[in-house]
């Protein structure tokens, strides 16, 4: 049965990985980062279930936190790069390139 | 132990749907509502797997808070009417041959280990805020101190020049 919920995560987690390759739009490739956090979570959760402890309870946790502050500073500094160049596609973000 | 094969079934399918919307829907908007039901239906897995107060929790801050938050941040960048809320995908079978060949090497691992089938002891809620606040102490405070960081500097960032 836990190798059932792996799948599942792991499908998650390409199904992520596919948007944040593929996706123009800065916050779509940040949709992408939240589906690949997400599966990990599953994993977590799956572990503790299945004799891993109160541990894996602890760090999905940790994780959802970390990852509502990482959409909150990723979102601003879209707004941000959105205010300055008047686009989100990522394709148009070469400023740094060299 | 087949009412939880049923649930897991339904929810995969649920959420693997929900997960190609995310990914492939031209319009941002549909993609952040269709990440909405991913969530959820992983608070609905979350359930499955007797972590109910984990369940909440997602449903609060991920359901809740960061679709919240994306909404805001799209209707700030794009309009809502027009062609630019439209969005493409570029390299699709370059990304899919790379999502795929993760998926095929995780899997394959998962696959060939052998994971215990018993389920462990039950674990409840109260086990969760006393091992927060005792073993894991030190982590829970970082991330307070990481979250009023974070927060302020997302404040600063996007604050108006004024």
């Amino acid at each position: 049965m836990l190798q059932a919920y792996l799948l599942l995560a792991a499908a998650m987690f390409a199904i992520g990985l596919f948007g944040v390759l593929t996706r123009r739009n800065a916050v779509g490739i940040l949709l992408g980062l939240e589906l690949m956090l997400n599966a990990v979570n599953i994993n977590l959760v799956a572990f503790a279930r299945f004799g891993a402890g109160v541990g894996g309870w602890v760090l999905t946790l940790f994780t959802i936190a970390i990852t509502v502050t990482e959409v909150a500073v990723g979102l601003a500094i879209v707004i941000v790069i959105f205010r300055v160049r008047r686009t989100v596609d990522a394709d148009h973000l070469h400023l740094l390139r060299g | 132990m087949t009412a939880e094969a049923l649930g897991l079934g339904g929810l995969a399918v649920v959420m693997l749907g929900a997960s190609l919307g995310v990914v492939l829907a031209r319009n941002l908007f549909h993609s952040v509502l269709w990440l909405a039901l991913a969530l959820v239906g992983t608070a609905g897995l979350f359930v499955l797997l007797h972590a109910d107060f984990l369940a909440a929790v997602q449903v609060l801050l991920y359901a809740g808070g960061v679709v919240t938050i994306v909404v805001f941040a799209i209707m700030l960048t794009e309009r809502l009417v027009g062609q630019s809320l439209r969005q493409t995908n570029r390299g699709v079978l370059a990304g899919a041959i790379a999502a795929g060949a993760v998926f095929v090497g995780v899997a394959g691992t998962i696959l060939r280990t052998r994971p215990p089938s018993e389920t462990g002891p039950a674990l409840t809620t109260a086990a969760l805020g006393t091992a927060v606040l005792t073993e894991w102490v030190l982590a829970f405070e970082v991330l307070g101190i990481l979250l009023v960081a974070a927060l302020l500097g997302a404040l600063y960032l996007a604050r108006t020049e004024e």
